[in-house]
């Protein structure tokens, strides 16, 4: 298996809070994984770092077989990573169609000056993500206009739309309704597939873990803790402990 | 139904309204190319306010442009009119893409003061340097052809005239497409959310370049046919408070079409013409007014309400300045 995105010594701290603490990481082709840990782990932290969102103190980072460490975002990108954010970061201002769009047209490289920019999207595509995240009713509203669940969806639609090798979720399904969080995470999962798109998730809820993960990465201050199949990670006394707080 | 605001209508209205007061009153020329000037720096200034950003410096391009055809002009007489105010545009646009790389590291008061700064020191040693800029007496410039050929007076006006409101439809038409461009969208994306412009691989930086160019280029133009309809040029073509006037005009037009931009320099224009004929004196104290009352009844300017006010409305943004109050609870 190629690593698609590997760690080696990754440290970073603030002020006294270690937030990453020493991590060697690796992700593989295909792998859907799910990170779960506490409140404060590091678990955003060490998906900043690995974008070049901040720098590490110390480690290196790899995607793709590139040495990316201290990297803007925007080159890391650029070799087919696509994140969404636990606090959506969309435009605004702008509709939900339009930001999928814009995502697209960035996607070409070349931004045109001239030319208008739903005419220098694919459309049907952009039809088809709105759909995927059940946003089509909503395409032609302000993005502000969204509740906080289906902002959520536009921002990982947004992302989805760069064609990423790799997409990291950072609590795709907070803010979304626990009735509604298995269909949107089915639906998005499939469209994963579809793209093969590796993928790394942050989530809380253990059955989404269970039935979504092939794999599930425990964070505890900094750290990974447990590291491995679903299974065997959520039974593990350390997680049980520190994480489910069921032993 | 019927349309109350329809742009191609009032752009058809407002452009033969300028042709027929021009030819009808000699003395409205000068006036209403002024004003055409001001709505095309203004779209320029309407380009940054889009990105969420205000210059309080703009001024110093039209300077710029407007020096180059005075040097350009005196050095080589023989010059045609259209070659003076091509020169200039690219002065201004080569001194745009060179402050540019400075200017567009940094956001909002920053930018604005920034873009300020550099033009008070150009401001200042243009006034110093007499004997290659006149001090603040300025530069005269003669009247050059026009596409090779020689005018009188009113004939250089009316052909001025023509010419600046064709440039300013053309402009007009050109910016709102660019507005409207992927280019242009990511631009406005730049108010609301540059990290995510970042996380689509884009640079916010090289974006609001792209715009700050496009920016100093409008100026530069208003600032060549502004110093060639005047004849003259002198330092107050670059002062902070023309700036600051470009900066007012697009707070009044609104941003969110092009057209604002002449809309904000016509109503400019018309107080100051009116205050100057009937209020000597307070025109500021007019002006002001003027623009309390837009910014209290549609902060989104007269372009903002007329679009609102038409069945055009399509889903309104908020005022391109950001909420007016502590509204913006919103951080990423
Ligand atoms: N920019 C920052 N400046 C200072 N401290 C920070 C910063 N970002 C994170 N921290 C601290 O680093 C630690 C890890 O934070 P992080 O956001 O990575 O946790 P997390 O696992 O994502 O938690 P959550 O489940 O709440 O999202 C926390 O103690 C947090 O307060
Ligand atoms: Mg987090």
């Amino acid at each position: 298996m190629d690593a698609l995105i590997r760690t080696e010594g990754l440290s970073l701290s603030f002020g006294g809070v270690v937030a990453a603490d020493n991590i060697d990481f690796r992700l593989d082709v295909g792998e859907r994984l799910a990170v779960i840990g506490q409140n404060g782990a590091g678990k955003t932290t060490f998906i900043n770092i690995c974008t070049g969102f901040l720098k590490p103190t110390r480690g290196r980072v790899w995607f793709d077989g590139k040495d990316v460490t201290g990297m803007e975002p925007r080159h890391i990108v650029r070799f087919g990573l696509g994140r969404s954010f636990q606090l959506p970061q969309l435009f605004l201002d702008h509709t939900v169609r339009q930001c999928l769009e814009i995502s697209a047209a960035a996607r070409q490289g070349r931004l045109s000056f001239f030319k208008p920019l739903a005419q220098s999207v694919n459309r049907r595509e952009i039809e088809h993500t709105l759909e995927l995240v059940s946003l089509r009713e909503r395409g032609s509203e302000l993005a502000s206009s969204l509740p906080e669940g289906q902002r959520k969806l536009l921002d990982v639609a947004m992302a989805l739309m760069l064609n990423p090798k790799l997409l990291i979720m950072d609590e795709p399904t907070s803010g979304v309704a626990s009735e509604d969080k298995h269909d949107l995470m089915a639906t998005l999962m499939r469209a994963l597939d579809e793209r093969k798109v590796t993928s790394w998730f942050v989530e809380h809820d253990v059955d989404i873990v269970s039935r979504y993960a092939t794999r599930v990465a425990a964070w505890i201050a900094g750290k990974v803790a447990a590291d491995g199949p679903p299974a065997e990670v959520l039974a593990s006394a350390a997680v049980r402990r520190e994480i489910l707080g069921t032993a | 139904m019927a349309r109350l605001f329809d742009i191609r209508i009032l752009t058809i209205a407002g452009s033969l309204l300028c042709l027929i007061l021009g030819l009808a009153f000699p003395w409205s020329k000068t006036p209403i190319i002024v004003g055409l000037c001001f709505g095309i720096a203004t779209l320029g200034v309407a380009a940054m306010v889009r990105a969420g950003q205000v210059s309080f410096g703009h001024a110093m391009y039209a300077c710029i442009a407007g020096y180059t055809v005075a040097f350009l002009a005196r050095a080589w007489p023989q010059l045609d009119g259209l070659l003076l105010i091509l020169a200039g545009v690219g002065a201004s646009l080569f001194a745009g893409a060179i402050v540019g790389v400075f200017v567009v590291r940094y956001r909002g008061i920053f930018f604005g003061m920034l873009n300020l700064a550099i033009s008070m020191v150009l401001y200042s040693v243009i006034g110093k340097f007499y004997a290659i800029t006149g001090g603040t007496d300025g530069l005269r410039i003669n009247r050059p052809t026009l596409l090779g050929i020689e005018f009188e007076r009113a004939g250089f006006e009316t052909v001025l005239l023509v010419g600046t409101l064709l440039a300013a439809i053309g402009l007009g038409i050109l910016v709102q497409r660019y507005f409207q461009s992927a280019s242009g969208e990511a631009l406005a994306g730049i108010k609301t959310n540059e990290t995510r412009l970042e996380y689509l691989g884009l640079s916010a930086r090289r974006v609001l370049w792209d715009g700050y160019l496009f920016s100093a280029g409008l100026v530069g133009l208003s600032g060549a046919l502004f110093a060639l309809v005047q004849g003259l040029v002198t330092p107050d073509i670059g002062s902070w408070l023309r700036s600051g006037e470009f900066v007012f005009i697009a707070i009044l037009g609104g941003s969110g079409h092009a057209i604002g931009a002449f809309l904000g320099a016509a109503v400019f224009e018309l107080v100051k013409l009116f205050a100057a004929a009937y209020m000597t004196g307070i025109w500021q104290m007019l002006l002001g007014i003027t623009l309390i009352v837009v910014i209290l009844v549609a902060p989104e300017g007269i372009v903002g309400l007329l679009m609102k006010k038409s069945a055009l409305a399509t889903p309104r943004r908020k005022s391109p300045w950001g909420t007016r109050r502590e509204e913006n609870k919103w951080t990423p």
